[in-house]
């Protein structure tokens, strides 16, 4: 009755047509990008300027300098007073922040659609022209130090998280927080922010993404006379940053912090990233963790582990393939309380290898594919969500197409193919496995 | 015919005509059921929001977290599925179905295709009307709701909020976390995950909205598909009046953390009273409109005390506070609050200036009109309207509302919403120089 229904409803899913956002491009003289995303539901307009460098892109010893050149961004240019970017985006009842990750660094503001030039204005204008006190730059510093006491120092999954990664990552910047280690915080230097910002702070590092309630040509016309007569900087190279080396052994990892409330395991191994022109081997990794997790009551690990062996209150599997190079995949265990970690630890292979024996049931990996293209009618109803996937990826070295091209290639993966990348991608050799506990004894 | 679109750019609508508008419906079900609707044909799917008044302030004494893992339970089986075949199925529909239990209300939010819509409504129907609630789905919710609870031990933050809840309302719901603790969830029974769904669900208590693909008619028929069969009442009545207990001072709950915590707040008003339009302005312009709030310029831009800082106005159901939170290193966290204190004692004396209060209410009125962006966001707002007793129209009428406010009104009731020497101060960490003191 069940399987009868969902046959069905494949075919309807076939069948539906693409609603995604119009989506025009164009590139200005000075090699800074536009992209235009179409909405006309409600006359709201998001503005976001990506660039192309992040916490992955820092010099040596200058950890967290991308994420507070980011706070700096705020402190006025030669037009602006310090906070007054951000007043006056507020007094025409729109809203402002910017994000840092390890491959861009991204500045939005989401106003009324008729206020698009303002708020382009004063984003053309911080590109080039920032200018920051000592005063300001050293109080901010207070700021960025308070806010690693708040997200990482206070929270003992976030330590954890940033141990494992330094483990994960011999060679390669990602294994650095974002954030910065404490000590290098302490002495990054107004020098420091702006050697950074005159480098990398320049329209052909950086992505325009304009969505909503806005017309292409228009777009077009303000992005030339605001952001087309800042200059390039004429040097920059592609990115390349330190590779990986290959990983011949596994690395194991024992944290013990008192705040931590039940022990718990995590697993991951280095995985390719989505690259242009090429993300299959991607596909298939995100179909793999959409089958071992996702929901509990209907993934691989959760029916195993929580449901059949009650072995765990919580297990699940990710991947994102939205980075400029390698990434990762990862498991995660709490156990059962009461059950060693060793156990949980075992359970957990056991699991993964019972499922490359028995293969992918084709109802689950049917249900998911539905999903996918479910996905595609309900993200049209957030036009923002929709822009940050295309600054996320176009500054993670992936082209307009590729973004487009991905609900198909994540559609034509077999069960086959996710079978083939499990055996690929499990092996301990290549695998940073952490026990996180509240002390020492806790283990067993 | 509400078009509320207009406050952001006249010029824009002339441009534009036929975009910018919002039509909100009532719709009466023919069983008799009243539901808000906004029609949005251009995207197949539907957001539902369902709310029922009460929420986890209903439990039964000694039966605290009772409604939360009643909630939590409620997808894990129903009908003739199983937990797993009921997700089998949700799946198989790409429908989402959310439970969630505040203290003075119960929400269900669902999302579903205009293709199978008759399907997942069938399906959302068996979750809430016959959930199975088997042993072993409860004791599995049982135990991630333990090792919430666990998890909130040992966080400085939630730490902070208990405790101050527990002060300040007692043996009051309110004074509990809804959540419950380890020995009341451990404790708890099938009659009683059976009694709190009694509690909570009836006709009398219920409130609907809906927007997206679907006509007032077709929204009709599937309200008294969904909702015809719960009873008309529900089986407890709503819980009394909470007595604010908390005396002004500072508590002091040792915590290993290299940053404290701390939760600061008094006595509120009410969503009700006359006053609290101009309550709301005023405290967006103290300690709510994050990087451009007083407390904000004070603690983080000028001195780099804190990331973050902000207050809100807490009208709950049958208690109000105005409440802030902050954290700062231990070595500095003495010094916020001295300078909380300051500000405090600054509004509740001086109010706020002229171009204060027109930044904030263009801030305001600018705003609104953007969080009306999509299906889901639209169906909370209407719901939320309708429990606090809106009509239709204030969304058109609310930014003349806030326009209309003096700086005179606002500045007389300063020193009622603040009131410094009624500051009560909850920190958790290691704060240095200060002590708890009544």
């Amino acid at each position: 009755m069940k399987r009868l229904a969902l046959a069905v409803m494949s075919t309807i899913g076939l069948a539906w047509p693409v609603l995604a956002a119009e989506v025009t491009t164009f590139r200005l003289d000075n090699g800074m990008d536009v992209v235009v995303l179409e909405d006309h539901r409600a006359p709201v307009v998001v503005h976001m300027v990506w660039y192309r460098v992040g916490a992955a892109d820092e010099p040596p010893g200058k950890s967290g300098i991308a994420h507070f050149l980011e706070h700096l961004l705020f402190k006025g240019t030669d037009d602006l007073e310090a906070g007054e970017l951000s007043a006056i985006v507020a007094r025409n009842g729109g809203s402002d922040n910017a994000f840092t990750s390890w491959d861009y660094t991204a500045y939005f503001q989401r106003i009324a659609a008729d206020r698009l030039e303002l708020v382009m204005q004063m984003e053309a204008d911080r590109m080039r022209d920032l200018r920051m006190t000592p005063e300001d730059v050293a109080t901010e510093r207070q700021v960025v130090l308070e806010e690693r006491g708040q997200r990482v120092d206070s929270e003992p999954n976030a330590l954890f998280r940033e141990q494992k990664n330094a483990a994960q990552y011999l060679n390669h910047p990602y294994g650095i927080p974002v954030i910065g280690w404490r000590h290098e915080m302490e002495k990054l230097n107004r020098d420091d922010a702006f050697s950074f910002y005159r480098r990398y702070y320049a329209p052909n590092n950086a992505i325009l993404v304009v969505a909503g309630d806005v017309q292409p040509d228009e777009v077009l016309e303000l992005a030339k006379k605001h952001y087309g007569p800042l200059a390039p900087t004429p040097d920059l190279e592609p990115r390349a940053r330190p590779q990986e080396p290959p990983q011949l052994a596994e690395r194991r990892m024992t944290f013990t912090d008192a705040r931590i409330a039940q022990p718990y395991i995590t697993r991951s191994y280095l995985a390719p990233e989505r690259d242009a022109g090429d993300q299959f081997a991607a596909a298939r990794l995100e179909m793999l963790a959409a089958v071992l997790g996702g929901d509990a009551a209907t993934s691989v690990l959760g029916r195993k582990l929580q449901f059949d062996q009650q072995k765990a209150i919580y297990v699940n599997a990710s991947y994102d393939g939205m980075s400029l190079d390698d990434t990762t995949f990862g498991l995660v265990i709490v156990p059962t309380p009461g059950l060693p970690l060793e156990e949980a630890e075992a359970a957990l292979d056991q699991a993964i290898a019972e499922f490359v024996e028995e293969g992918v049931d084709p109802e689950q990996f049917a249900r998911i594919k539905m999903q996918l293209r479910a996905a595609r009618i309900y993200e049209d109803d957030n036009i923002e969500s929709l822009a940050r996937d295309y600054g996320s990826g176009l500054t993670s070295g992936l082209t307009v197409e590729d973004i487009q091209a991905w609900p198909d290639i994540l559609q034509s993966v077999t069960e086959q193919d996710v079978l083939d990348a499990a055996k690929e991608i499990f092996v301990r050799d290549r695998a940073v496995t952490g026990w996180a506990m509240p002390q020492a004894g806790d283990a067993q | 015919m509400k078009r509320f679109w207009f406050a952001v750019a006249l010029m824009f609508l002339a441009a534009f005509p036929a975009r910018a508008e919002i039509t909100v419906q009532e719709v009466t079900s023919p069983g008799g059921i009243k539901a808000w609707l906004v029609e949005e044909h251009s995207i197949p799917f539907t957001a539902l929001e369902i709310r029922f008044r009460g929420g986890a302030a209903l439990d039964a004494p000694d039966k605290r977290g009772a409604i939360n893992l009643m909630m939590a339970t409620l997808e894990e089986g129903a009908g003739d599925m199983d937990a797993q075949a009921f997700a089998e199925a949700r799946e198989a529909l790409a429908a989402s179905y959310r439970f969630n239990v505040y203290d003075d209300v119960a929400t269900i939010s669902a999302r579903f295709l205009t293709e199978n819509r008759d399907e997942a409504i069938d399906l959302l129907k068996l979750a809430l009307t016959s959930p199975r609630f088997d042993p072993d789905a409860i004791d599995r919710v049982r135990e991630q709701v333990l090792s919430i609870i666990r998890s909130e031990e040992t966080d400085p933050a939630d730490v902070a909020g208990k405790t101050f809840d527990r002060l300040a309302w007692g043996d009051h719901p309110y004074g509990s976390s809804r959540n419950g603790t380890i020995e009341t969830v451990t404790a708890l029974t099938r009659e009683d995950v059976v009694d709190a769904h009694a509690r909570v669900f009836g006709k009398d208590r219920l409130y609907v909205a809906a927007t997206g693909d679907i006509t007032a008619q077709e929204l009709g028929v599937l309200l008294d598909k969904l909702l015809a069969d719960l009873p008309p009442n529900a089986s407890v009545p709503l819980p009394p009046r909470a007595d604010y207990q908390l005396e002004p001072g500072i508590t002091v709950v040792p915590f290993d953390t290299p940053q404290s915590v701390a939760l600061f707040g008094h006595r509120g008003i009410k969503r009700d009273d006359p006053d609290y339009i101009p309550a709301f302005i005023l405290n967006e312009i103290f300690g709510g409109r994050g990087l451009e709030s007083r407390l904000m310029r004070e603690l983080r831009e000028k001195r780099g005390l804190t990331y973050g800082i902000s207050t809100s106005l807490l009208p709950m159901e049958f208690g109000e506070l105005v409440i802030g939170q902050v954290r700062s290193d231990n070595a500095r966290m003495g010094e916020s609050i001295d300078l909380i204190r300051q500000e405090w004692a600054r509004i509740a004396r001086e109010g706020v200036t002229e171009q204060e209060l027109e930044e904030a209410k263009t801030y305001l009125t600018g705003a609104y009109p953007l969080r009306f962006d999509g299906n889901a966001p639209i169906a909370r707002i209407l719901v939320g309207m309708q429990m606090i007793g809106l009509p239709r129209d204030y969304i058109r009428t609310r930014n003349d509302l806030v326009r209309a406010v003096t700086l005179e009104e606002i500045n007389r009731i300063a020193g009622r919403i603040y009131q410094p020497d009624q500051l009560h101060f909850v920190v958790v960490g290691q704060p240095e120089g200060v002590t708890s003191a009544n």
